[in-house]
């Protein structure tokens, strides 16, 4: 049973490992837009990366307003 | 001809499969330069299809499959317009691009959408006027289209209706949220999911496995399975028109044109 804790620190390391830095640059309340320069594009790709990982549906509109780990992180637990 | 290379597309026959791949900037929107490019796939489709058994549509750019329509052309065009020139612009657009779905719906070809990446809207009715649909793990499929106080109009739900549940259809439309590989195969939209990068090739494999069979029987067997549903596309294409000239509509196209979101895509 995932903790909030260890989801979020799963997403931390999936989020490092798709945009290839080193996961101790990122903590849990970091702006990923910001911190990864990303577009909409390629949070897609980042959602695709979660869903797949955990094997969940996380329906994109969940994700609107969304822009940190933490946040990010707790719209999955609900999920598991 | 044999082959060819245009600004948005190209086409060429390979060991007996037509592959026919989108490269327009950014994610091969669709708008009226395409559109006249698939326009001239469909005519030589006539000669091609004597030299081939199996169709391939697929995209070189590395975005995805396709975007869907250019709404931002779409936009710039129908801006400076009368309501009354506006509907027949967007009319006479609707009435070509589903000449050319619907005659990539009926060619007497297997035909194959090997997707990437983003394939939304108008390129998500592209995929679904294929036979078969092969994605890579990292396919984004949705109809993003309520956002603008438009429904899809290339033909999406009338085919859509065809192949799955209506309440997967009413799900994927009245959300407008995106799905996944896993899940479209899940609910029967995609035939095979494949790792990144190789949905091309695994389409190849595909063609490569139907060159096997009479392609008289695949066509009849085609034929008989997979009925087109032309009366439903009509109604598609007036419900559109109708809903065109709305306020709604201006002010979603004006929205997606200006926005600075960093979801722009997305519902």
């Amino acid at each position: 049973m995932n903790t909030i804790q260890t989801t979020t620190d799963e997403v931390l390391r999936i989020a490092a490992d798709h945009f290839k830095v080193p996961r101790e640059q990122l903590t849990p309340d970091d702006d990923f837009f910001k911190k990864f320069g990303i577009n909409s594009l390629q949070a897609l790709e980042l959602l695709t990366r979660i869903e797949q990982h955990f094997k969940i549906e996380l329906p994109d509109y969940e994700l609107q307003g969304v822009s940190d780990f933490r946040t990010l992180a707790e719209r999955i637990q609900s999920r598991l | 001809m044999n082959s060819f290379q245009g600004k948005t597309l190209s086409w060429r026959v390979a060991d007996g499969a037509i592959e026919l791949s989108l490269h327009r900037e950014p994610c091969n929107e669709i708008g009226l330069e395409t559109l006249g490019e698939l326009e001239q796939f469909v005519t030589a489709l006539g000669s091609l299809q004597r030299d081939a058994h199996a169709l391939i549509i697929s995209s070189a750019r590395t975005e995805g499959f396709c975007a869907g329509a250019d709404l931002r052309e779409l936009h710039r065009l129908v801006q400076p317009l009368r309501t009354a020139d506006r509907l027949a612009g967007v009319h006479a657009f609707l009435e070509r691009i589903h000449g050319v779905m619907n005659a990539l719906d009926a060619a007497p070809l297997t035909t194959i959408a090997a997707v990437h990446g983003v394939t939304f809207g108008g390129g998500f009715e592209l995929a679904l006027v294929c036979d078969l649909i092969i994605t890579d793990k990292m396919t984004r499929f949705c109809f993003p289209e309520l956002r603008l106080g438009l429904i899809p109009g290339f033909g999406g739900i009338p085919r859509l209706k065809r192949d799955l549940g209506n309440a997967v259809v009413r799900d994927l439309l009245l959300t407008g949220r995106s799905i996944n590989a896993a899940k479209a195969q899940s609910v029967g939209l995609v035939s095979q999911v494949v790792a990144e990068g190789d949905a091309l090739r695994v389409a190849r494999a595909t063609a490569a496995q139907l060159k096997k069979f009479d392609r008289n029987t695949a066509a009849a067997a085609k034929h008989f399975i997979k009925p087109i549903p032309y009366e439903e596309l009509r109604r598609e294409i007036e419900l559109f028109s109708d809903l065109f000239t709305r306020p709604a509509v201006e002010e979603g196209l004006r929205k997606f044109v200006e926005s600075t979101d960093a979801l722009p895509y997305l519902p």
